[in-house]
């Protein structure tokens, strides 16, 4: 069963993949000449046919009113259906696992698959670990992952490349349990390297777009760089103990304590450093603070993904690991709190640049960015479950938002800027509706999701004992007043006032159909109702019952127990923020649309640097990709051209030719100039014969 | 074990098959076609029958197996054969690799068909000579010989600035063999034989090392290529034929390898740890140095030079950190490269094959016309940037982990080259397949036909294959390889030198 869980998107991707290859396959050879019959490949121009279809449209390449379509490709039909059955089925043994695991009674279950790499004494196999916190991860990844196969039906429905669509939402989804099933670091990096494969592809989706294949490209190598961190933790882990089995790594990791580890030219603290490494990753996939950069971009990639990849699962992966690892996180202070300062610097500088995008999924994946930081304060407390409870509440809640701006943006023609939104609420109502329950939970509304999870990490930052705890608090504390501002922000501007968007477009409008519209209706149950029913395990009194050995918590560490006999007035803040973030946006955006823009006139200088997020990009511009390119070019020409060739192979055969250019010039032709030096050879020849005797 | 002379037969055999050519006439359709199916069935028959020395190797034994003993020159220098855990899958290497060279050459090389065949025939029997030899004379034969059939086929057959890379392939690579020669006849006057497995026991005293692992060194160091000896090979790639890039990146590069392991390593202990530092150093450089170049290349077989001498870089590395990670990392790295590296080459040479330039701005948006061509240069594409569940990631981490066990500093800046690879790879990808389809040129352009999937459907599932299980080859090389360590540590105590303990 458990295998079943991972490998059904598998086989679902393979026979999307082959469906979708062998189409186009067939489509791009038709006409082709037999081979070697000439060159003339050139002479069948006019067959190039099918090369039009979705063009650099600037937005969600989908809506209503194009008639450009090309044909659907073949097997579109039988592709859904498979990869979406299997995800299904996936998802049902999913949650049968979870209550097996979960329940009183219930062991973590070990699978395994097949072995992997044995050299010397490192080894290790495919293998699968059921625990707890796997279990969540599973039911999180497959729900949200079926209702998103399920939302694309319609929302690709024109899309000329669905089998392909769904094969990558297929393979994304097999990557993503890899990793949360793993029972190995090295299995765990396929899967994190595997999703960021899928979310390569996902996000250049529609690789005619010069700023989609930008984008993917960034994801990519962004996240690389915390791959590297990764790479250099998990060798780090081997040499420390002689093993990347978590179950070794685990029942090792308090003998770690106090060595050291030689790394670079140091002597650092073991623990601290491979947590560190490993933390490094977890920032590139997690889009933490200065690896951030590839998230908003990622938005290129259709709505969907970005509510699986970019909200619900992927980026959450980076959460996942450290709550994984948290026998090493838990035992290395130091380790913690840096865990936590990020955390709390993304979750604020995030929810900043949220404030005034206008882009309705920027919005959201800023958004995204601030509520993972929020997951890390969470860790960072050395209470994992609260990180983990948010983890789970927030999959639900954003990919609902996700969604719904996916039926938005499809209902007004793919327009995703919201000053061209506004009074949608009455076409709308059922994505309306799916929208507030998503808000309400993110904003923390008493008894959603986002009020038992998020509150929690904030008292859970007041409590802890990190010194960066106080930091951490106050950030995230200010960080609820933002999002409140920009989430109902987010609604009034689209949903309210009066419509902004040409008429042609308002006729367009209309809500959108079953199979998007019941994700959303699942989605919102989810985002109002999870934290009332998960609080207690995941937090509360059945917390050791429930999660068994799968986190762990250091000895000393009481943030848990201490977060339920704080003061009553510490608990309100967040609410109290929540209250007043919704009275500014009411006041700016309903009462008197005015002042937002007179604001951002009086602050030019505030205002650019949070809508150009803070020129992060320009500055790693700047920074990484100016100097590669320079230093590439530099290293072309002046190192490989100049300096080696130019004194190497070229240098020595100049000089031969050199050499033997002199030696021609002597050669002149004329027979009276080799006479007479023949004749003075002769002459010092029967000289030195005469005279050396 | 069979009783017949399983490694001279496959040794031989593709010279056989040369010879048969010989006999043909014409230079017609029909001569063309039996030209091709001689060369073709050769290279398959020799595959397969290499496949039975794979079946019947023993995995338990580090030493020589099949072993082949025949009197030649004088009584000391002797033609023997015989393979091990880690030359015997660098002749499969080579074998498989043959008949998708001759595949791949059967529309695009138009002139001396015949005569471009028997070089490459000539030059597989050179290759498995290369692995096979256990005499160091007859190594030298093979692996100086092989020089002669490359630089013909990149001198005759190659693009329009072939003679000059050419020669500067053949000069290069005949710099680095001449020290070796003389090492050679050094290590002969002291041990009195050429030996290889009476050599691998042999002591030579501390000081005679230095200078011997500097000579082989040079020839090896060429041969890789490492960093500063390393321009040869986007030269001699750019102009080579497509098959001939395949076999240059997919063997010829892996001797400089293969030499480390098989000389310098075992017979000069004592000069590898004090080198060790060194190679180090270059690799690294390596790595990070082309990667970068690559990065800004306009020539697609260039990039791919580049990324190749990149990868090389891993190898080097890996086989200096002197542990089982490290240098079953290295082989593998070289196996894996030989598939991937290939299959890039074999890749661009299917568009060339079409426009006739091999400029990536001639390029873009091919995903439109070739669908399959695109899914399978993202596979490699991915390969070549190590992604796990890819046979090259395996190679890749192993090297990584060895290098971090020995020196954390060699690993930081290696393991930068991921960052790097992802870069130049993923630009490449971009640049000549994604994107629109406005290229009036390349408007007609047609997706794979079958000759060309049939070369490139096996390495796609070799690709995979060995990534997802690479075990089998690790049954292969660890017997061999553990041999190799457990020796090299103990020449290292002996000589009173501080050993890490190897595990």
């Amino acid at each position: 069963m458990y295998s079943a869980i991972v490998f059904l998107p598998l086989i679902g991707a393979i026979i999307a993949g082959v469906i979708a290859l062998s189409g186009s396959y067939r489509a791009a050879m038709v006409g082709a000449p037999a081979e070697g019959s000439d060159a003339g490949h050139h002479d069948h121009a006019a067959l190039a046919h099918d090369d039009h279809g979705h063009d650099a449209h600037a937005h969600d390449d989908h809506g209503h009113g194009h008639d450009d379509h090309a044909p659907a490709a073949p097997g579109s039909r039988p592709a859904e259906i498979i990869t979406t059955g299997f995800l299904f089925i996936s998802a049902i043994l999913a949650w049968i696992a979870f209550l097996t695991v979960t329940a009183p009674s219930g062991e973590p279950v070990f699978v395994n698959v097949l072995p992997w790499v044995t050299s010397g004494t490192l080894s290790f196999n495919w293998a699968f670990r059921i625990d707890t916190l796997t279990s969540v991860m599973l039911i999180l990844v497959t729900t949200v992952s079926s209702l998103v196969h399920l939302y694309s039906w319609a929302y690709m429905a024109h899309d000329e490349h669905r089998p392909r669509f769904f094969a990558y939402l297929s393979l994304f989804t097999f990557a993503m349990l890899m990793l949360v099933t793993s029972d190995n670091l090295v299995q765990m990096f396929f899967g994190w390297e595997g999703v960021g494969l899928a979310s390569y592809l996902l996000i250049g989706f529609w690789f005619k777009r010069p700023s989609a294949n930008a984008a993917a490209i960034k994801a990519f190598v962004v996240n690389r760089v915390g791959d590297f961190g990764f790479a250099l933790g998990i060798f780090g882990i081997f040499v420390l103990f002689n093993s990347v089995d978590f179950q070794t790594i685990f029942a090792n990791a308090g003998g770690a304590v106090g060595t050291k580890l030689h790394f670079l030219s140091w002597d650092f603290d073991a623990l601290t450093t491979v947590c560190l490494l490993l933390f490094v990753g977890a920032m590139g996939k997690s889009a933490q603070f200065l690896l951030h950069t590839w998230l908003p971009d990622a938005m290129e990639g259709p709505t969907p993904v970005s509510a699986l990849i970019h909200a619900a699962t992927m980026v959450t992966a980076g959460v996942f690991m450290v709550a994984r690892m948290s026998p090493l996180f838990g035992l290395s202070e130091t380790a913690l709190t840096v865990v936590t300062f990020f955390g709390a610097t993304t979750c604020f500088f995030a929810a900043t640049i949220g404030l005034v995008q206008n882009d309705i999924k920027r919005v959201i994946a800023y958004s995204t960015c601030s509520q993972l930081g929020y997951m890390f304060v969470g860790l960072g407390t050395g209470a994992f479950a609260t990180g983990i409870f948010h983890l789970l509440t927030h999959g639900f809640f954003k990919a609902l938002l996700f969604l719904c701006a996916g039926s938005v943006i499809h209902a007004v023609s793919g327009e995703q800027d919201m000053r061209k939104m506004g009074g949608l609420r009455k076409h709308l109502p059922i994505t309306y509706w799916a929208m507030i329950a998503g808000t309400l939970a993110i904003t923390g509304f008493p008894f959603t999701a986002g009020y038992f999870s998020k509150d929690a990490i904030i008292e859970a930052a007041y409590v802890a004992e990190n010194p960066l705890a106080g930091y951490a608090w106050f950030l995230t504390v200010a960080a609820a007043l933002l999002t409140s501002f920009y989430s109902w922000r987010l609604i009034f501007m689209t949903f309210h006032g009066k419509p902004r968007a040409s008429e042609e477009v308002m006729a367009h409008v209309h809500e959108s159909p079953k199979s998007m519209t019941i994700p959303l209706i699942v989605l919102s149950l989810g985002a109002l109702f999870a934290g009332m029913i998960f609080e207690n395990r995941f937090i509360g009194e059945g917390y050791a019952e429930f999660w068994k050995s799968a986190l762990f918590t250091n000895p000393d560490n009481h943030v848990l127990h201490a977060m339920h006999e704080m003061s009553e007035w510490v608990k309100l803040a967040p609410t109290l923020m929540m209250v007043i973030g919704f009275a500014l946006t009411y006041w700016f955006y309903i009462r008197s649309p005015e002042v937002p823009k007179r604001l951002a006139e009086e602050q030019p200088l505030l205002y650019r640097f949070l809508l150009n997020k803070w020129y992060f990009d320009e500055l790693y511009d700047f920074l990484f990709v100016r100097p590669a390119k320079w230093l590439g070019r530099f290293l072309w020409k002046k190192g490989d051209g100049w300096l080696i060739d130019g004194f190497g192979p070229d240098g020595i055969s100049a000089r031969v030719v050199d050499v033997t250019k002199r030696v021609v010039r002597l050669e002149t032709g004329y027979v009276y100039h080799y006479a007479f030096a023949m004749l003075i050879g002769v002459s010092a020849l029967v000289t030195w014969m005469m005279f050396a005797r | 074990m069979t009783d017949w002379p399983i490694l001279s037969t496959v040794t031989f055999l593709p010279t056989v098959g040369a010879l048969l050519l010989l006999t043909i006439r014409g230079d017609d359709a029909a001569a063309r076609r039996n030209i091709y199916w001689i060369a073709l069935w050769t290279t398959i028959i020799t595959f397969v029958i290499s496949l039975l020395i794979w079946k019947d190797f023993d995995n338990t034994s580090a030493g020589f197996q099949f072993v082949e003993q025949a009197g030649w020159l004088g009584g000391s220098i002797r033609y023997s054969m015989g393979v091990d855990g880690i030359s015997m899958l660098f002749v499969i290497l080579t074998t498989f690799l043959m008949p998708a060279c001759i595949i791949a050459s059967k529309f695009s090389v138009q002139k001396r068909f015949r005569e471009y065949m028997i070089a490459f025939l000539l030059l597989e029997t050179l290759m498995i000579g290369v692995f096979c030899a256990t005499d160091l004379v007859l190594f030298y034969v093979f692996f100086e010989a092989g020089l002669i059939p490359m630089f013909l086929i990149i001198g005759i057959w190659g693009g329009p600035r072939r003679v000059y890379a050419a020669f500067k392939f053949f000069l290069y690579t005949l710099a680095g063999s001449v020290l070796m020669l003389l090492a050679i006849m050094a290590m002969y006057w002291q041990a009195g034989t050429t030996d290889i497995p009476t050599l691998l026991n042999h002591q030579f005293p501390a000081s005679m090392q230095t200078w011997l692992w500097l000579a082989f060194f040079a020839s090896f160091a060429v041969k890789m290529p490492m960093w500063p000896v390393h321009t040869w090979l986007p030269d001699a790639h750019v102009e080579a034929p497509t098959a001939g890039s395949v076999i240059l990146a997919g063997v010829l590069l892996k001797m400089g390898g293969y030499g480390f392991l098989r000389f310098s390593l075992p017979m000069f202990p004592l000069a590898s740890a004090d080198f060790a530092p060194f190679i180090y150093t270059l690799s690294v450089v390596a790595i990070i140095y082309t990667s970068l170049v690559a990065l800004m290349q306009e020539d697609m077989k260039k990039l791919i030079a580049y990324s190749s001498v990149a990868h090389m870089g891993y190898v080097t590395m890996g086989i200096f950190t002197m542990n089982p990670q490290g240098v079953e990392g290295a082989i593998f790295q070289m196996l894996s490269h030989g598939i991937v590296a290939s299959a890039l080459f074999l890749c661009v040479g299917v568009i060339y094959d079409r426009m006739h330039t091999r400029e990536i701005s001639a390029y873009g948006g091919l995903v439109n016309r070739m669908p399959f061509y695109a899914a399978v240069f993202l596979l490699f594409t991915m390969a070549n940037v190590g992604l796990p569940g890819t046979s090259a990631f395996v190679g890749e981490f192993l090297t990584l982990l060895g290098a971090f066990r020995s020196n954390t500093w060699v690993a930081f800046f290696a393991t930068t080259g991921v960052i790097l690879s992802a870069s130049y790879a993923l630009w490449l990808y971009r640049r000549v397949m994604l994107g629109p389809l406005d290229k009036p040129a390349l408007m007609s352009i047609f997706d794979l036909s079958r000759r060309e999937l049939t070369i490139l459907v096996p390495l796609v599932v070799l690709t995979i294959f060995f990534g997802v299980y690479p075990t089998p080859i690790f049954h292969v090389t660890s017997a061999s390889v553990d041999n190799l360590i457990t020796n090299y540590q103990a020449a290292l105590s002996a000589a009173g030198k501080l050993a890490v303990a190897a595990k």
